[in-house]
């Protein structure tokens, strides 16, 4: 009779309700997510030929992915391009954000937010491939300098290498890393910035020691929000970046789509997934003593 | 000025987010084969020429099919987890929560490549049907997020209320919950139906032999003499983005004036 | 207390571990106007919300004239809730509002819900305020249009969560006036939370003191006020200067002891209650000790001191006099009527004192 009553008042709980609520959305995370990212694991300690799965387990396809030079030039190129992408984009961004939050009138900011993802939703194949005519060898940019007369040959170093990369990733990812430090920054109290001044610092030395340090949760979410996804960009590489801006997402497709190779697909994949969680925990745990504090 | 400096840069940078959208236009509308400058002069022919191919109806009913399942499917299960999240305490709520917003920052090639891998283990072949389940997961986070915020913008006495005058749950959810975050409905319906209109890469992979409209844009970039054509339907697009967001912005708007609360800012 | 409406009966609460409620029992009358007072965290809302259905109880029961609420929701029940936050729906006008719980009766036709809803809002003071838009109205005209919307529905228990918190201090007097005549017109039972003391004292029949999840003293205000039934109800409950006491006799005619600063006085059973633990204190209220004037003579026991402070607050003055014996000054308040002139720090004060509104804590 106890235990009934139990069981029933916590059929009434909050406990059981939210879990209730949340399990159809929860369900087709765990299915088409948490699975499928099992099954790439799985795969990737078996072997393919043609279109035969051999699930014995081997480590042949890591054994391969880590020894291969190409493999290797490519993760390393991979990471080396995220890693330009996202200090391009962040150190470009911190001024807008810092602009929005500190200079524009309270009525207008939304104006401004929404002016800056506007062209974040729009179509992103089409903003890429523009890129690849803005700086192309006739490109935009380049008959414009000439016209100009800045320049007397059209700059050859912009398109189809790892910079014009970095540029049309920067342009994408733009928004991601304006709206968290726009978000931090906003939850500056103001009065903060005053009493450091009030307490003899200058404007410099008040946003070294009070603004920026606030301002670093939005920047670490800013930083990872960027990095993660860019490392798995298909489209720019394959558009603007030419034989040598190529990243490791178009060797996934390849072994995948094109080489029927899908274990060593796979073990890419994962080795990707990896070393990115890797690089994101380790900057997360530099930037610990910033992210501390009431939420 | 106050930011003299920075306001110059945030111009500056304005141009930086917009070139490639304003020179979308000008390319769709001139009158010559190769996208470079000088311009050729006004044609309106490329826009002409996107009612003559069939093949890219398909793909825009396809695409269209698609965008509208994936976002209803997405703001429905949104709506449960977001209720869920900002009115319940309930076990291992940190990690539920975690695991469905992460495709928000997994690459996409990574929920690309593991569908593949289960579909083609499971033995089902690719259809629009795999590009909406793909697409139902990466929206969904975008929905949550919204929904989030017009959840936390209801003031839970407000349902109490309702319950305590008399209401059943279902009755205070039709008339107190429902009305209130209906702006955040809608705008989550507009952001996950723009999302999948969009998004190219797990499509690329998933869609068989039914291409999105993505898809098939890809496979036109390859031909020069495309391009032009392309350029129509992206300045299209674009502009059916634009007024999509407006339209969104518009009922987020509302939705904060409606409830009283203050403006923070916009979508994420 | 009038016939009992509600009963309370041994209510327990956890929420996990943590024990919310402990042991809850009160019975509250038909027509009375009862509050739940103490500091935040005491459980004082957590009761009401369990009495209103919003919450469920770990263990014993909730009685409403006599039938066991258990498993009753609150859509069910005969109480009526006005919100801390007053919870006017955003999104529906002021008669939409004060109508909306009429939606499920049948028996009514919408002429006369119109009705209903402008008699409401007439008794509200807010007749003719029907068409406005819900988040158009100041603070105070949203809690009228909350009450109105709680007591069209005629509960038997009208619930009151803080009503008056969001106000300032000029428009929470007038409410609180307001209130009382509007249960008066009433007639329903109101249980009102809240924090405030002065508030709990100036509106309630009865008031429940609340510490820790469990009720400490439950009385009328005057008994509460001037008999506290421990030192800590004693403490919460306006000022009180505690000054250290030793008991000298025991007999049937009281207890004699010796204040410290003040003297021998003899008290009577009903002075006597809990102490903190720490020896026995004597307590005494601010507005139990005069000040003598030049030329005053006294009726009651004399003492002289030192004033150290003068705190002036227009109708009232606050004196701080230091007394022989003893290390803190206590702490007495004068009227200043007819323009009396205020004493300054450093004068000798003489302080009239009487036994008999003296409490000892042992």
């Amino acid at each position: 009779m106890a235990g009934q009553d139990r069981t029933g008042r916590f059929w009434r709980s909050d406990a059981a309700s939210g879990l209730i609520l949340v399990s159809p959305t929860a369900l087709y995370a765990i299915l088409l997510l948490a699975v499928p990212v099992a099954m790439v694991l799985a795969i990737s300690f078996w072997t393919q030929n043609y279109l035969e799965i051999d699930r014995t387990f081997t480590l042949k396809n890591y054994a391969e992915a880590l020894s291969e030079p190409l493999y290797r030039q490519l993760m390393l190129r991979s990471l080396t391009i995220s890693g330009a992408v996202t200090l391009t984009t962040v150190v470009l961004a911190f001024p807008i954000a810092y602009f929005v939050s500190f200079h524009v009138s309270p009525s207008r900011k939304s104006l401004w937010i929404f002016l800056i993802t506007i062209p974040f939703w729009t179509s992103y194949l089409i903003r890429v491939f523009l890129w690849k005519v803005i700086l192309g060898f006739n490109g935009v940019l380049n008959t414009s300098l000439q016209g100009l007369g800045f320049i007397d040959e059209p700059l050859t170093f912009i398109l189809y290498n790892a910079n014009a990369v970095v540029i049309t990733l920067a342009h994408a990812y733009a928004p991601f890393a304006i709206l968290p430090i726009f978000v931090a920054l906003e939850k500056i109290d103001r009065s903060l910035l005053e009493a450091s001044q009030d307490l003899g610092e200058n404007r410099v030395t008040t946003f070294l020691r009070v603004t920026l340090p606030l301002a670093m949760p939005g920047v670490v979410a800013a930083v990872l929000i960027v990095f993660i996804p860019t490392i798995g960009d298909y489209v720019t590489p394959r558009l603007v970046g030419g034989p040598n801006g190529l990243m490791i997402a178009n060797m996934i497709q390849t072994q995948f789509l094109k080489l029927n190779n899908a274990p060593l697909g796979a073990a890419l994949a994962v080795i990707a997934m990896v070393m990115v969680s890797t690089i994101a925990l380790i900057f997360v745990g530099l930037n610990r003593r910033y992210l501390r504090g009431p939420k | 000025m106050r930011g003299g400096w920075l306001r110059i840069y945030a111009l500056l940078y304005l141009v930086f987010l917009y070139a490639p959208i304003i020179l979308l236009p000008l390319f769709a509308f001139n009158n010559g084969s190769i996208i470079a400058f000088p311009l050729q002069g006004f044609t309106t022919r490329w826009f002409v020429e996107l009612t003559t191919i069939p093949a890219l109806h398909t793909a825009v009913l396809n695409s269209l099919m698609i965008a509208v399942t994936t976002a209803i499917v997405s703001t429905a299960l949104g709506l449960c987890a977001a209720r869920a999240a900002t009115r319940y305490e309930f076990p291992a709520k940190r990690g539920i929560m975690g695991l469905i917003m992460v495709p928000l920052v997994l690459p996409e090639i990574i929920v690309a490549v593991s569908l593949l891998v289960v579909m083609l283990q499971l033995g089902l072949g690719l259809s629009a049907m795999t590009v909406i389940l793909g697409h139902v997961l990466i929206c969904t986070p975008f929905s949550i997020a919204i929904l989030n915020s017009s959840f936390q913008n209801l003031d839970r006495s407000l349902e109490e209320a309702a319950f305590d005058l008399g209401e059943t749950r279902f009755s205070t959810f039709r008339l107190i919950t429902l009305p209130l975050i209906m702006p955040g409905i809608i705008s989550s319906l507009l952001i996950a139906f723009t999302i999948s209109l969009d998004e190219f890469i797990i499509a690329f992979f998933l869609t068989g032999n039914e291409p999105t409209l993505p898809v098939y844009l890809w496979s036109q970039l390859r031909f020069p003499q495309r391009i032009p054509v392309v350029m129509a339907l992206g300045t299209i697009l674009v502009a059916l983005s634009i007024l999509l967001l407006t339209t969104a912005e518009y009922f987020r708007r509302r939705g904060i004036a409606r409830t009283g609360a203050d403006d923070t800012g916009g979508f994420l | 207390m009038t016939r009992p409406l509600i009963e309370l009966r041994d209510v327990h609460k956890y929420y996990g571990d943590y024990h919310a409620l402990r042991g809850i029992t009160a019975q509250i009358g038909q027509g009375e106007f009862f509050s739940l007072l103490g500091p935040s965290g005491c459980g004082k809302t957590t009761l009401l919300r369990t009495i209103a259905g919003f919450e469920g109880i770990s263990s014993g029961a909730v009685l409403l004239d006599g039938q066991d609420m258990d498993r009753v929701p609150a859509n069910k029940r005969p109480t009526n809730m006005v919100f801390q936050s007053y919870a006017i729906f955003p999104h529906l006008s002021v008669a939409e509002n004060v109508g909306f719980g009429l939606r499920k009766r049948g028996d009514l036709n919408a002429q006369a819900k119109r009705t209903l809803v402008e008699d409401a809002l007439d008794m509200v003071g807010l007749g003719g305020y029907g068409k406005r838009a819900a988040h158009a109205l100041s603070g105070g005209q949203r809690q009228r249009v909350a009450l109105a919307r709680a007591l069209i529905l005629k509960p038997k228990v009208l619930l009151l969560d803080e009503p008056l918190s969001a106000l300032d201090r000029k428009m929470r007097e007038q409410m609180q006036v307001e209130l009382i005549k509007l249960q008066r017109h009433v007639g329903i039972t109101f249980i009102l939370v809240t924090h405030d003391q002065e508030e709990a004292l100036v509106m309630s029949d009865r008031i429940a003191v609340m510490f820790e999840g469990e009720i400490a003293q439950l009385d009328d205000p005057e008994v509460i006020y001037k008999r506290p039934a421990s030192r800590k109800v004693a403490d919460f409950i306006g000022i009180m200067n505690f000054l250290p006491a030793q008991v000298l006799e025991e007999s049937g005619a009281g207890v004699t002891v010796d204040i410290a600063g003040l003297g021998r006085a003899v008290l009577d059973a009903g002075q006597i209650t809990r102490g903190s633990g720490n020896g026995a204190e004597a307590g005494l209220r601010p507005e139990t000790m005069t000040l003598l004037y030049e030329g005053q003579s006294a009726q009651g026991e004399v003492v002289e001191g030192r004033i150290e402070e003068v705190v002036y607050y227009g109708d009232m003055t606050y004196y701080f006099v230091a007394l022989p014996g003893i290390d803190t000054p206590v702490q007495l308040s004068m009227r200043n009527l007819f323009g009396r002139d205020v004493l300054a720090v450093g004068d000798t004060a003489r302080v009239v004192w009487n036994p008999g509104s003296v409490m000892l804590f042992r």
